[in-house]
């Protein structure tokens, strides 16, 4: 006996930048409907699906053998997101394929084009069968449409938000090999800071030095900023800490290059020029950093 | 339960090895230790070595601040070694700097720096 | 992976030892790097730290929390202790290296990504921090 009854609402996950689909009220019955019709004919709209794919020359990067696993899996998953209502698992799913597609050179138009290619072969068939009953082929594409819109959606925000942090990973790889830790004398370590540098930057500059510090052991650095232009507070903030920091682990730091706008700006937060160690210029900053590492010359510096 | 750490008289210093996990009772009960031996072996200088300090917060901070003060009103020099690099920085953004203190960055450089300012002195 | 709550009372300092020793496991095993979970760490510290000075007891709460591209650790530290009359002055950041007077909670606030306090005298304290994870996979 059909019901009018309104079926428990799933809870809707929302993600950043998704429109929130609502959930029509379509009673189970008809969903499992569907989810069956597209079951027993996987076989015959998986290769209609693959024919357009190859048709539409999307994943020419992959091999016809690679394509059909992948197809299979994607069927699936999108089977079983149309029958469960959450996309938790195809999320995770469209985050792993994305991780093994991208290095081979697959682009997000791709990936979004061969989702779509699906919905419609899938939206098709259900026209082919239900074609006399007109009626109810609108109340089944009712129940099908938002769900294989957000499953598109799904799919294809997995896949640009692996992208982003594949870009990103090779940003900080970026970041890393542009600003090297040089270890020019024995205990000496000279961090020569170009450019603009952000917060985050700062951090990890701080941390690759601490780092260097403990593998080179190294009881001075200098670290020269005359390639920097202007310094926030905060970032003047995390040189202090570095200076700070650098300390705890036995290592002097001077600094080289503070140009008066730099030097103004550690004032006004606070800093005592006079207790940090600072020199005009790089050469002069090896030289005295040298001093004090000839341990016979110069008494090693105290503790303040 | 009460951790004791280990204090041992190397010549005229002292080395304490701090393990991980002190509680705020067992870092005051260092204190007393360490204040108490060099008073009675006249030690020169106190290493504490917390290589294996995992998290140092500001009681810690605090305390080792401390038991270096009440060292120099002994006569006595005290250096921290052994700090790891995460621990500094999570150190300097609490504004943890211990300062007044020495650092070194592990046994044999205190050890190195020990020798070194007492051989200037002498 | 661990889906819940970490309860961790905190009524003496040894507690404040197991509450970060705790978090600072969460962390790990969450896939935070070493820095960040020594961060971790060292903020649980002084959150359960404050709550044995001023509140006597409390309770430290973790756990793991996500949102669409990045998963975190929150940390809930609560008490019914005397609360702080003046929230601004305990915020102020001095931005120096002061050596942590008082309740460090600037410091706090450094080393987590968001922060959140609730407090007013005589009506205890909560303070919400909550450190992100980048979605980095291993180096």
């Amino acid at each position: 006996m059909a019901n009018r009854q309104n079926p428990p609402r799933k809870p809707l996950e929302r993600e950043l930048g998704q429109p929130e689909i609502p959930r029509n009220e379509a009673p189970p019955e008809l969903l499992r409907e569907l989810v069956a019709h597209l079951r027993q004919n996987r076989t015959q709209l998986r290769e209609e699906w693959l024919r357009r794919i190859s048709e539409t020359r999307l994943l020419t990067a992959m091999t016809k053998e690679e394509i059909f696993a992948e197809a299979t899996s994607v069927y699936d998953s999108y089977v079983e997101a149309l029958e469960t209502g959450t996309f938790e698992a195809l999320q995770a799913y469209a985050r792993n394929l994305s991780e093994r597609i991208i290095p081979r050179g697959v682009e997000t138009h791709e990936v979004i084009g061969i989702v779509l290619l699906l919905r419609d072969v899938l939206a098709r068939s259900l026209f082919a069968k239900y074609q006399a009953d007109f009626e109810k082929l609108n109340r089944i594409l009712d129940a099908y449409e938002p769900a294989a819109n957000r499953i598109a959606n799904t799919v294809a925000v997995g896949f640009v938000q692996e992208r982003e942090r594949v870009i990103r990973q090779q940003q900080e790889a970026i970041r890393e090999l542009s600003t090297p830790v040089l270890q020019v004398r024995e205990r000496l370590l000279i961090l020569p800071i170009i450019g603009v540098i952000d917060p985050q930057r700062a951090r990890q500059l701080t941390e690759q030095l601490l780092r260097g510090i403990r593998t080179n052991r190294a009881k001075v650095v200098v670290i020269d900023i005359t390639g920097v232009a202007a310094m926030d507070v905060t970032v003047a903030n995390h040189l202090v800490q570095t200076v700070e920091a650098s300390r705890l682990l036995g290592a002097t730091v001077i600094v080289t290059g503070l140009s008066p706008e730099i030097a103004q700006t550690l004032v006004t937060i606070g800093v005592d020029l006079g207790k940090m160690n600072t020199v005009g210029d790089l050469q002069g900053g090896i030289e005295q950093a040298e001093k004090l590492l000839g341990y016979k010359v110069v008494p090693v510096s105290e503790p303040r | 339960m009460h951790l004791e750490v280990p204090i041992l008289k190397q010549g005229e210093f002292l080395i304490a090895t701090i393990q991980a996990a002190l509680s705020d009772a067992d870092l005051e009960h260092l204190r007393l230790a360490l204040v108490q031996r060099v008073v009675r072996f006249r030690s020169r200088a106190v290493i504490v070595d917390v290589t294996a300090m995992d998290v140092m917060d500001s009681f810690a901070s605090r305390t080792l601040r401390e038991i270096a003060l009440m060292i120099r009103l002994r006569g006595a020099e005290t250096v921290i070694v052994g700090i790891q690099p995460e621990v500094a920085f999570a150190m300097v953004q609490l504004g943890l700097t211990l300062e007044g203190v020495g650092t070194a960055l592990d046994l044999e450089e205190g050890l190195a720096y020990l020798n070194q300012k007492f051989k200037t002195i002498n | 992976m661990f889906a819940g709550e970490i309860r961790v009372p905190i009524n003496s300092d040894q507690d404040i030892v197991l509450a970060r020793q705790k978090g600072k496991t969460l962390a790990a095993d969450a896939g935070f790097s070493p820095v960040d979970c020594t961060l971790v760490a060292t903020a649980i510290s002084e959150l359960a730290r404050n709550i044995v000075s001023y509140a006597k007891k409390g309770e430290i709460a973790l756990q793991l929390v996500r949102d669409s591209r990045r998963s975190g650790i929150l940390i809930i530290a609560s008490d019914d202790g005397p609360g702080i009359a003046d929230l601004r002055l305990a915020l102020r950041d001095g931005f120096s290296t002061s050596g942590s007077l008082g309740l460090g909670l600037p410091g706090v606030r450094r080393l987590v990504d968001e922060f959140q306090i609730s407090s007013s005298a005589g009506q205890g304290t909560v303070v919400k921090v909550t450190k992100w994870r980048l979605d980095h996979r291993e180096k």
